[in-house]
């Protein structure tokens, strides 16, 4: 969920998969426990500033789910010493853009600007971190702009109703199951004790990541966030992140959702699946590779069997989100020809996934892959900003600076084994959840 | 191996004293194709962009649809490779290729590691000369492209779209989606397809740039191995288009909570004397960002929107002026009467020196930002040779900005901005609104 919408998503060929050799990162704690992250490129004057918040949707009070969201918008009103609105156009003074995005597992706020204007966004940032001062016209108002950004992301896309339904039906006991927007009848009732509760117990230094990329060095980086951020004190009643943990799956869980403004049908089907974990993310890296060799595009297993051979399929895809700090979840599609029915689209689904259990891994396929991530190393550093994204999630994730550093190299140890274990693991349709996207029926 | 190379450093300022430098070269090769190249050897690959201006606007009468169909098949098998191999063969060499058609160009954006570059490019130049149009391919693409277009015609942003372009182009191609209609994508041949290639893939309409590891003799070579059998001449150029926008209201019935709102009126061409001080009168009243007044008064102060803007949209040959809101159903009548007195308010009044300031200081400032990574510098190098702007342009953008006055600001806005005159095209159940007459 981002404060303003952008037009253009970039995605990356295989997000999340690269690597720490050539890059020039560097990372150290201030004293009041808040996390610094600096990655430099000289090549042109300019820097990306964030911070990152372990605080996310998941971790809101139950009944005010939306919270987390609400709260980003909100920092871009008026603090002790900046008027509303005067972040944002100070920035665009300066030249620079910023934004806000929320997630499950983490909020985030950053700016890209001249190198030379590092220090002044440090100081907004800094600021609003504990000094936000909030009116109700700001609740009011605000709490308007998000209920119609619900209705343009989720309420006019059936495509997001219904995944919102599969995340529902696949998260029986864990806040993953709740939309991070929220769900509208709580976002209606989000009031200033929601927003200020939420603020007064996340937004901490010893709770944020200080992410700088770019034209600057760690001693100027450190400098500056010691003079800003240093200076806050550390929430002593910090609450530890411990949630409602998902019970195992013992039933197959199956839905439909209809909606008249379906112009394609298509089948969805998720397991609950392992997460990158501090320490142990073998697993993980198995899944990443697993999803990329079944649903990674036209060269992938699926597509083959259900878009080359059977032409059952005008796409297919399989998605695998490794970051999470809970268990996260791996998910299949596959959008049928306009003459096959959905049934007929899963039972070529499941027919496909049996298949390859039997086939196995294309050892080539899986050599060509781990040679893109090798590549990926170099294409990365073209783009800083992307790798100080990557740090910025997994460590507001759980994940450590030496997993994120060691990721690349359990990529590349994985073996065909360790692949087909973990579509074993996974990939059990007893505990996994398929939803339809359909039509609405015609009525006679 | 290289006929010409003229070289422009250019050098960005950005606000107080931090400088960035862009060195670029104008590089011919033996048989006279020209490039612009930013040579940076830090990182050992190349980003390269070509252009092929017409795009889909050359599609042939009847055949709608056809370029956009062939831009997809492109990869799609070329050579001696099926679609299948093609695609083993760019993941084996770690190299990124995109197809992509728009209603003035079609596209190819390149990245490939050093090491690979002679497979690479022996890969794309199939791509580009070879493609194989087998009918399996044919078949398989067109089923994705009429997925496409069966999910816009049930899209409030595309419906809106397509009603708005039809009110302002009349019978040129930009009136119609590119992706053709489910009757002309489903009538389309492999004859169309070759003919469309024919069509869009020529020398003379070609636009080349490249950033990174990359010499000017290697990129020379490159591009003759890569572009020169090219044929000489492809299909003529469309007319220009009289953009004549009535204003008033159109309103497409569609059940959803939310409208969505597209609206707009004649714009100004890119080469027009005055289109630089448009554009810094577009950043006060509709530009990007939380600061525009359409953003501060429909959002912020009545948080009536997620997020309005304004955009002008010079297309090759023909201009509009364009901007879009959504409000759920009960209120976007009042986002629409916010809008409409803003646009009649910048008319009458202009705007103010501070937000002149302030817009100058972002506009300027912002520039410099762009130029971050190879692949961004390509894109912009490519954008600005069609446009036909000079090499050292880069170096004196900021300033045409910095030109700009408030009084030309006034006048632009009184000449330019009509609100009698602009059209909203509104998707949705909206309340208290309907359908002026003669739309």
């Amino acid at each position: 969920m981002l404060r303003l919408p952008v037009f253009a998503a970039c995605l990356a060929l295989l997000p999340g998969l690269a690597p720490a050799s050539d890059e020039a990162v560097s990372t150290f704690l201030l004293d009041n426990g808040m996390q610094v992250v600096v990655v430099e490129d000289h090549r042109a004057p300019v820097v990306q500033h964030m911070v990152w918040y372990r605080a996310g949707s998941a971790d809101e009070p139950k009944g005010s789910s939306g919270v987390a969201h609400f709260l980003e918008h909100l920092l871009f009103k008026a603090t002790d010493t900046l008027e509303s609105g005067e972040l944002s156009a100070t920035v665009a003074r300066n030249g620079g853009r910023d934004n806000a995005f929320t997630s499950y597992d983490y909020t985030a706020y950053f700016q890209r600007v001249a190198a030379d204007r590092l220090e002044i966004m440090m100081r907004m940032e800094a600021d609003r971190m504990r000094n936000i001062r909030l009116t109700e016209n700001d609740i009011e108002t605000e709490r308007q702009v998000i209920i119609e950004e619900r209705n343009q992301r989720t309420e006019s896309n059936p495509s997001a109703l219904f995944g919102e339904q599969v995340a529902a039906a696949q998260y029986l006991n864990h806040r993953y199951g709740a939309p991070i927007i929220g769900w509208m009848h709580e976002m209606q009732t989000l009031d200033m004790d929601d927003a200020l509760g939420f603020y007064e117990t996340y937004y901490a230094p010893n709770n944020a990541i200080l992410v700088v990329s770019g034209d600057v060095t760690p001693e100027e980086v450190r400098r500056l966030a010691e003079q800003y951020y240093g200076v806050i004190p550390a929430n002593p009643d910090l609450p530890a992140r411990i949630r409602t943990e998902e019970p195992p799956q013992t039933a197959e869980r199956r839905l439909i959702y209809r909606d008249a403004r379906v112009a394609q049908p298509y089948v969805r089907r998720s397991y609950l699946a392992p997460e990158r974990d501090p320490g142990a993310q073998e697993a993980a890296a198995a899944l990443t590779f697993l999803a990329e060799i079944l649903g990674g595009g036209t060269t992938s297993y699926l597509a083959d069997a259900l878009q080359f051979d059977s032409q059952i399929a005008t796409y297919s895809a399989a998605f695998y989100r490794g970051v999470s700090l809970d268990d996260t979840t791996f998910d299949l599609v596959v959008v049928p020809r306009p003459d096959v029915s959905l049934q007929e689209a899963e039972d070529a689904l499941d027919a496909a996934l049996a298949q390859f259990m039997t086939d196995g891994v294309d050892l080539a396929q899986l050599e060509r892959i781990k040679l893109q991530i090798r590549a990926d190393q170099i294409y990365a550093r073209d783009d800083v900003d992307r790798i100080a994204n990557r740090y910025g999630q997994a460590l507001a994730s759980g994940l450590t600076v030496e997993d994120v550093q060691a990721w690349p190299e359990i990529l590349d140890a994985v073996t065909e084994e360790d692949i087909l274990q973990a579509a074993r693991d996974v990939l059990d349709r007893r505990a996994s959840v398929t939803g339809w996207l359909m039509r609405e029926e015609a009525i006679q | 191996m290289i006929r010409f190379v003229l070289t422009v450093v250019v050098l960005l300022s950005l606000p107080l004293s931090v400088r960035a430098e862009v060195e670029i070269q104008e590089v011919t090769s033996d048989r006279g194709l020209t490039a612009w190249l930013v040579e940076d050897h830090a990182i050992p690959f190349v980003a390269l962009e070509i252009r092929f201006r017409g795009g889909a606007s050359l599609d042939a009468p009847g055949k709608r649809g056809a370029i956009n169909l062939m831009t997809a098949l492109l990869d799609d098998g070329a050579g001696d490779l099926d679609a299948r191999g093609f695609a083993r063969e760019t993941e084996a060499l770690a190299t990124g290729f995109g197809f992509d058609v728009s209603d003035d160009a079609l596209s190819v954006s390149a990245r490939f590691l050093t090491e690979n570059k002679a497979e690479s490019m022996a890969l794309l130049r199939a791509a580009l000369l070879e493609p194989r149009f087998d009918p399996d391919a044919i078949e398989r693409v067109r089923g994705q492209v009429l997925t496409g277009i069966r999910a816009d015609a049930k899209d409030p942003d595309s419906i809106a779209a397509r009603t708005f372009d039809r009110i302002a182009f009349g019978d040129h191609p930009y009136a119609s989606s590119l992706n053709g209609t489910e009757e002309s994508v489903a009538a389309l041949t492999r004859d169309d397809l070759l003919a469309a290639h024919r069509a869009v893939l020529a020398r003379d309409r070609i636009y080349i740039s490249a950033v990174g590891d990359i010499t000017p003799e290697q990129l020379s070579t490159l591009m003759d191995e890569l572009l020169a059998d090219l044929p000489a001449e492809g299909a003529p150029m469309p007319d220009r288009v009289e953009v004549a926008i009535p204003g008033g209201m159109t309103v497409v019935p569609f059940d959803t909570p939310q409208s969505v709102a597209l609206f707009g009126q004649p714009g100004l061409a890119q080469d027009h004397p005055d289109y630089f001080t448009a554009i810094v009168l577009n950043q006060v009243l509709g530009g990007g960002g939380f600061e525009s007044r359409l953003m501060s008064e429909v959002r912020e102060k009545r948080g009536l929107t997620y997020g309005v803007y304004s955009y002008l949209a010079p297309k090759d040959f023909g201009e509009v002026y364009l901007g879009s809101v959504r409000s759920a159903n009960d209120r976007i009548a009042e986002a629409i009467a916010v809008i409409r007195e803003e646009w009649a308010k910048a008319a009458a009044e202009g705007i103010t020196q501070e937000e002149l300031d302030d817009a100058k200081t972002y506009m300027t400032g912002a520039y410099p930002l762009r130029f971050d990574g190879n692949g961004p510098i390509a894109r912009i190098m490519v954008g600005m040779q069609m446009l036909g702007l000079p090499i050292d342009y880069i170096a004196t953008r900021n300033e045409r900005v910095e030109a700009v006055t408030l009084a030309d600001v006034r006048r632009v806005a009184g000449d330019l901005l009509d609100p009698e005159g602009l059209h909203f095209v509104v998707v949705g159940q909206p309340l208290g609104l309907e359908t002026t007459a003669g739309n």
